[in-house]
């Protein structure tokens, strides 16, 4: 078997402690508004992260700049939402994901032509396309951004089991989310595109050469890392009731691409640890002193050295297979 | 039994630059034989493969399998037609078990792995072609081994077994027996012998032991030319053949 294939013990206990944590926690801290605020974000970010880990952890694709889909999606959802009234979260929902698979297709179809540093470098290009178009729009709100003054309504034929604007609701919505992403990423991983994409990976030209037309491939997992990380964006959008270009930053990707590091490439629970070490750190330090950037920093050169594979590593080996030499 | 050429190779020509690395060879392989093809380093060998599996376009020439061309074809769509071809350089996933290593292969023989929720280690089909593969290069014992804990000879074998998974109906072989010892390269012989019913062979091979003992038709290259072409004992015999090349020391695998 191979080893993507395998998730130790010990990590998928963490995430089993660490979602189960999550799911109790509004109702010890249903007065902690703060912390359920951020809980939330975290979690929104977990889920950007896992869908840049699609493309840099099994596809090998350095994308430096997925925080365009994060925003697109975010800007979809504010374009829809009336002033006075929730936009449908179901069309809005569909349009933002519609809206970053065709960002994605189009863009994929350009960069996926190039590789390494190059491939860093015209995915940042099209995002900093993307957010001066953005920052530089009246309609789209310019350097300020815009309000997304009313949360979606979730509504099923008219019956709406619950609202939004309730903070426990909607963190409920994206605690599911995270759970529904990472099962799902961890169906495809398993899948025969799975094994695709992590075989592109190791040895592209291999995989050409055994028959496999890789580009296609590529291209999809471009896609779908797109709509993933626009899923994060939507989310965000309407978590924070705002958008503001910075979603689309370069600021952005590289924090996602940090929790991916951080967390562990190629394991699916590693962006989730991520996510919640980066964001947690950043809560403690900001709190305690205004030079915050300089430890994180410091922080993060310290995990990288000490544990290259990620803090996913501290629980144990991710790869599977006898190691005896033969 | 001698069939109709599988794999026929018309002028083929590939430049780089000024130089012609391979300027005008036309050969062909037949079902149930092996063409090897030999010459001193930088002939143009390992060239021709890479026309033939598509991994280079040729600069002129043509290549036909079956009667169908395929000069240009990207080289995944030389593997699915049916053209298997193995590196000199071992070119196998390191990172991944001897099994998934075949087992990858053989799935690039579903109609499409763009399957994205039945889990790939169900598909029986493809464990079986996987496990086949394994055995007929006398691997199964290592199956469950990462490739890079194998032998030497071993990831050689891995080599072959991943190009056999594809279920080939040409085999394109490059230098096999690079880096081999005595021992490992005899069974290596009799692995390639094995695989002679079946397949069209065009097989790149310093060691003259084992190009002797396999070959049933010879093409002699130097300088990107086809110097000669023909039966072993006839090649053996030909002067011309003899001051290129056999009559030198061999350089060494």
């Amino acid at each position: 078997m191979a080893m993507h294939d395998a998730q130790p013990r010990a990590l998928a206990l963490v995430l089993v402690i660490g979602l189960a944590g999550l799911a109790v926690f509004p109702i010890f801290g249903a007065d902690e508004k703060f912390y359920m605020q951020f809980l939330a974000k975290v979690m929104v970010m977990a889920i950007f992260a896992m869908s840049l880990d699609l493309l840099i952890g099994y596809g090998g694709l350095v994308s430096l700049g997925h925080a365009m889909y994060f925003g697109l999606a975010g800007y979809t959802l504010m374009s829809l939402t009336p002033e006075y009234e929730g936009a449908s979260l179901w069309i809005s929902l569909a349009a933002a994901l519609g809206v970053c698979a065709l960002a994605a297709l189009v863009v994929g179809l350009l960069v996926l032509r190039t590789s390494g540093i190059y491939f860093i470098m015209v995915t940042l290009a099209f995002a900093q396309m993307a957010y001066y178009v953005v920052h530089d729009s009246k309609y789209l709100g310019g350097s300020d951004g815009k309000y997304v003054y009313v949360k979606p309504v979730l509504s099923f034929f008219g019956w709406q089991p619950f609202s939004l604007d309730k903070l426990a609701a909607f963190y409920y919505v994206i605690l599911g989310t995270l759970a529904g992403v990472y099962f799902l990423l961890r169906l495809l991983l398993a899948s025969p595109f799975g094994h695709v994409l992590v075989g592109i990976k190791a040895n592209e030209h291999r995989m050409r050469s055994l028959g496999f037309p890789t580009f296609s491939y590529k291209l999809v997992a471009f896609v779908i890392a797109g709509v993933l990380a626009g899923l994060a964006g939507y989310l965000a959008a309407a978590l924070d009731g705002l958008v503001n270009p910075e979603l689309l930053s370069w600021h952005q990707s590289g924090q996602a691409l940090m929790m991916v590091i951080l967390g562990g490439m190629g394991t699916p629970a590693g962006p989730i640890l991520g996510a919640g070490a980066l964001k947690l750190l950043e809560l403690l330090l900001t709190s305690w002193t205004k030079h915050w950037q300089l430890l994180l920093g410091l922080f993060i050169v310290l995990v990288v050295l000490v544990f290259p594979n990620g803090l996913a590593s501290l629980f144990g080996k991710r790869k599977r297979g006898g190691a005896e030499h033969g | 039994m001698a069939e109709a050429a599988a794999l026929s190779v018309e002028g083929l020509v590939r430049n780089f630059g000024g130089l012609a690395a391979v300027g005008g060879v036309s050969l062909e392989a037949r079902t149930g034989m092996l063409h090897a093809v030999i010459g001193p380093n930088g002939a143009g060998k390992t060239t021709l493969i890479n026309l033939l599996s598509g991994d280079l376009p040729p600069s002129a020439g043509k290549i036909s399998l079956y009667g169908t061309d395929i000069t240009g074809l990207p080289s995944y769509r030389v593997s699915q037609l049916g053209v298997g071809r193995s590196y000199q350089k071992t070119n196998v996933f390191l990172g991944f078990t001897a099994f998934e290593n075949c087992r990858l292969a053989a799935q690039s023989r579903l109609p499409s792995s763009m399957r994205f929720v039945r889990r790939a280690l169900a598909y029986a089909d493809v464990n079986r072609a996987a496990e086949r593969s394994l055995a007929a290069t006398g691997l199964e014992a290592r199956s469950g081994e990462l490739a890079s804990a194998l032998s030497h000879g071993e990831q050689r074998q891995l080599e072959i077994a991943m190009t056999l998974a594809t279920s080939p109906r040409v085999l394109l072989l490059d230098e096999p027996l690079a880096g081999m010892g005595a021992e490992e390269s005899s069974s290596m012989v009799e692995l390639l012998k094995t695989l002679r019913s079946g397949h069209a062979m065009l097989l790149v091979e310093h060691d003259m032991d084992a190009v002797f003992a396999l070959a049933d038709r010879l093409t002699v290259m130097v300088n990107g030319q086809v110097l000669a072409s023909g039966a072993p004992a006839e090649i053996r015999a030909n002067p011309a053949v003899q001051e290129a090349y056999l009559g030198e020391d061999e350089p060494g695998g």
